[in-house]
């Protein structure tokens, strides 16, 4: 193809700065530079290694579990209290502090920076104390496995009254923990949220209209303010059900009598604990979701080399998602009791969220859609999203609706749903992003080879994990359960399958290690990446050296030009145009015929 | 829910109605106009970024207490609640922290105006106020045990506490920030590099002043 110079669809006037840039803290010590680091790049990186480390240990529990409902009666170190504690240390870790920190403490702050056009955050301190208390709240969680009877086997939910109840694993200590723990993440996590908030409002660089950041940045941003919005429910939950624990108050404690004695506890309300809990807990899943569906956004265009499909729709979807996703909290309890209006209310909120989130995989469909793909390996990642999040979003829709639901609650049905949708499409998106960014933070590629091995294990072993899920669900296979019994209704094939699933689950588990391997091989052999290796046209592909240096940009902030998606520009001499990329002398102002 | 509900809806209307304003009507892919000079979604909002964390923080803690409050009305249906008797000394309490308000308010235009006097006796008149609030807050919970009803005696009590409590400890925070501005007026601090620290005082208070007359309200009337 030949492509012809052309000022497309640029300005040629850059306004003066109109304030200066804000000092930027300079260490002088080993200590300073990484351990106590103001840096957003080594916190990112900081923030990203505590994550990993403690989803590893939430995948080896996931590990065991499967073991357990695999082969049952196989292994004496797993007794029913050890399976709840499992199930609930599992699921807290890899929604919250994985997910949560890896998306937003993670790339929230390696990408934000770079991608504005910012040296840093705009408060580099308090965004290093984000990670200390993160890393606390996380050393606490760490600490319920080593207390008197262990973490809380309360579920993921932390259900009163059962999860403060002798009888229930780590009713002490543990649970103590990790109510403790997930105030001091919260708290943690606001502190990071701010920045992140404010660094995108008031840090980006000239030209860098909010229309022009890139869809990674407008998922890290809208998630961030839904989890500062919605975190405080999970705190005030967890500061009253330590007071019920600790001091005796009935905030969720109803009256009880619990192995023949009358507790002193009486009135409280559980369900109350549901709603203040479901309502941190549903726009959770899109604290997790936004930046996922940011960061694909990217990949995708990057990869087709095609502008994204509708951007302004795909900004107008994260925003009315972002929205809706406060008024769904619900349909999470529908088998609690509630109104019958207020199912048909939450169950009707459902379906319509489903139609911006349906008009994003719509456009990223048509991004692909005679695209000039590269199959990469961020690129299989990307679209292996589309499949696997596609399939969990159906049967959400199964599931919000009342009467489907209750039948399906509490079963396996839920299980493969949930992950579907919320595990294993975000983490592909995970996958992909570091298998993306990894050359700008290292100045390295991952190996290709290695990563075309790990994506196919990673993708179809998950669905041999989650496909027949469903079908357990179907049966009624409750979830939570340690072993099935002697269930009437489950047939004995039903063993075989979780057997099947059990050996996937081991096999996709242990081809991370292919993962492991690549980035430390890689670090020291990789071949060199150079500065953008991509051919990407944001802004962090543009720094003057690869990893970027302290303040990111050299002497100069750049100057954006354009918005994040010219790729393939009719005309044009390269097939991408960096943001940062001036109008060619004389052509003039906008051309924007493409669009 | 409901209360919950209003007060963020107001919250989303805002940020979903601003991005709207920003983004309406922008063809990102070719827009002169977005790089006029004076744009202000140029170089972000015209003020100090320190405000707007202010304001960001301030919405985290409305959502905070919103859902305590949500959390409060509906506990309130429960059989077992026993509306508590309010203390008299809050309504001294809660004079005195619409004072401090008034005395930070005063502090502030002083700074405006470079008047360093006016700074120094409003600052130390607002935290003189403050600390009056928490010493009269904590008599209000000894009143409440002495009338016999303690943190477990009723769930009424229970929110009594937590509430208050919750309350407190913001102005605690504020207090901290309060104290490091007290320090550098009384290090000789041009009024000017002090201007931006008394002026997010003074709105963090009078945030804490309209966040404690919804719960005084709530308080007394339920």
């Amino acid at each position: 193809m030949t492509y012809v110079p052309v000022g497309h669809d640029a300005t040629d006037y850059a306004p003066p700065a109109e304030t200066q840039e804000p000092e930027l803290y300079h260490p002088k010590t080993f200590i300073g530079k990484y351990i106590w680091s103001q840096d957003a790049k080594v916190i990112a990186i900081q923030y990203s290694i505590t994550a990993i480390g403690i989803g590893v240990v939430a995948l080896v529990l996931s590990w065991l579990m499967r073991l357990q409902l695999g082969f049952p009666n196989t292994f004496s170190f797993i007794d029913p209290s050890a399976y709840l504690q499992m199930v609930s240390m599992h699921g807290m870790i890899m929604v919250i502090y994985l997910l949560t920190a890896l998306f937003l403490g993670g790339f929230g702050n390696y990408l934000i920076p770079l991608m504005v056009g910012a040296r840093d955050m705009v408060f580099p301190y308090v965004n290093m104390l984000s990670y200390w208390i993160y890393l606390f709240a996380v050393l606490l969680l760490l600490a319920s496995f080593f207390v008197p009877g262990g973490p809380t086997g309360a579920g993921w939910t932390l259900y009163p009254p059962q999860a403060i109840l002798t009888g229930t694993p780590g009713a002490g200590w543990g649970i103590i923990l990790m109510l403790v723990s997930l105030a001091f993440f919260i708290v943690g996590f606001t502190m990071g949220g701010l920045n992140y908030v404010v660094t995108v409002l008031q840090a980006r660089t000239r030209g860098m209209t909010l229309l022009r950041l890139p869809l990674t940045i407008w998922g890290i941003f809208v998630a961030t303010i839904l989890a500062l919005l919605a975190f405080p429910a999970l705190f005030v939950s967890a500061i009253m059900m330590t007071l019920d624990l600790t001091l005796g108050t009935s905030f969720f404690m109803p009256g009880i009598i619990s192995q023949g004695k009358q507790l002193d506890y009486g009135g409280g309300s559980p369900v109350l604990f549901q709603h203040l809990f479901w309502f941190f807990g549903h726009p959770e899943v899109y604290i997790v979701a936004l930046p996922a569906f940011g960061i694909v956004s990217d990949l995708i265009s990057v990869n087709a080399r095609k502008n994204i499909f509708g951007y302004r729709m795909m900004v107008w979807a994260i925003l009315a998602i972002g929205g809706l996703s406060f008024i769904v909290w619900a349909h999470h309890m529908y088998v609690s009791g509630m109104n019958p209006y207020f199912g048909f209310f939450f169950a009707t909120t459902t379906l319509i969220i489903a139609i911006p989130t349906a008009l994003k995989v719509y456009n990223w469909v048509l991004t692909l859609w005679r695209g000039n793909i590269r199959l990469n390996v961020p690129m299989l990642f990307a679209i292996g999203f589309i499949f696997t999040f596609i399939h969990g979003g159906l049967t959400g829709i199964f599931l919000g609706n009342v009467a489907v639901d209750l039948a399906l609650s509490d079963t396996m049905f839920v299980v493969a749903h949930f992950h579907m949708v919320m595990a294993i499409a975000p983490v592909l998106v995970v996958m992909g992003a570091i298998y993306h960014w990894y050359p700008k933070m290292t100045g390295r590629m991952l190996d290709d080879t290695l990563g075309k091995i790990h994506f196919w294990i990673t993708f179809l072993g998950s669905y041999a994990i989650y496909l027949p899920m469903h079908y357990l669900g179907f049966l009624g296979v409750p979830r939570r359960y340690y072993a099935m019994g002697d269930t009437y209704f489950v047939p004995e094939s039903a063993q075989s399958l979780n057997a099947a699933i059990t050996i996937a689950a081991l096999v996709v588990g242990v081809a991370q290690i292919i993962f492991f391997y690549n980035l430390v091989r890689s670090y020291f052999k990789g071949e060199p990446s150079g500065g953008n290796p991509w051919e990407a046209t944001t802004l962090e592909w543009q720094t003057p050296e690869t990893p970027p240096t302290h303040g990111n940009f050299g002497k100069d902030l750049p100057v954006v030009y354009r918005w994040a998606y010219d790729y393939s520009v009719p005309g044009a001499e390269k097939d991408f145009i960096p943001q940062n990329e001036p109008p060619s002398p004389g052509a003039g102002g906008a051309a924007g015929s493409h669009a | 829910m409901t209360t919950t509900l209003v007060a963020l809806a107001v919250v989303m209307a805002v940020v979903i109605g601003w991005l709207l304003r920003q983004t309406l009507g922008t063809r990102p892919w070719a827009d002169p106009r977005t790089m006029a000079a004076g744009d202000p979604s140029v170089a972000g909002l015209p003020m100090p970024s320190i405000k707007i964390g202010l304001a960001v923080f301030m919405t985290v803690a409305t959502s905070l207490f919103a859902l305590s409050i949500s959390a409060y009305l509906m506990r309130r249906e429960g059989a077992d609640w026993r509306p508590v008797a309010q203390p008299l000394v809050l309504w001294f309490n809660t004079a005195m922290l619409g004072l401090g308000s008034v005395c930070f308010e005063w502090a502030n235009r002083s700074a405006r105006a470079g008047r360093a006097g006016g700074v120094t006796r409003g600052l130390l008149a607002g935290g003189a106020c403050t600390l009056l609030f928490l010493a009269g807050q904590y008599g209000a919970w000894r009143s409440l045990e002495a009338a016999g009803y303690y943190v477990t005696s009723n769930p009424a009590a229970s929110f009594f506490y937590f509430l208050t409590a919750l309350h407190a400890l913001h102005l605690l925070g504020g207090l901290w920030v309060w104290g490091t501005t007290l320090v550098r007026v009384r290090r000789g601090a041009a009024v000017r590099d002090i201007r931006l620290s008394v002026e997010l005082c003074t709105a963090y208070w009078h945030f804490l002043l309209v966040v404690w007359l919804v719960l005084f309200g709530l308080l007394l009337f339920t």
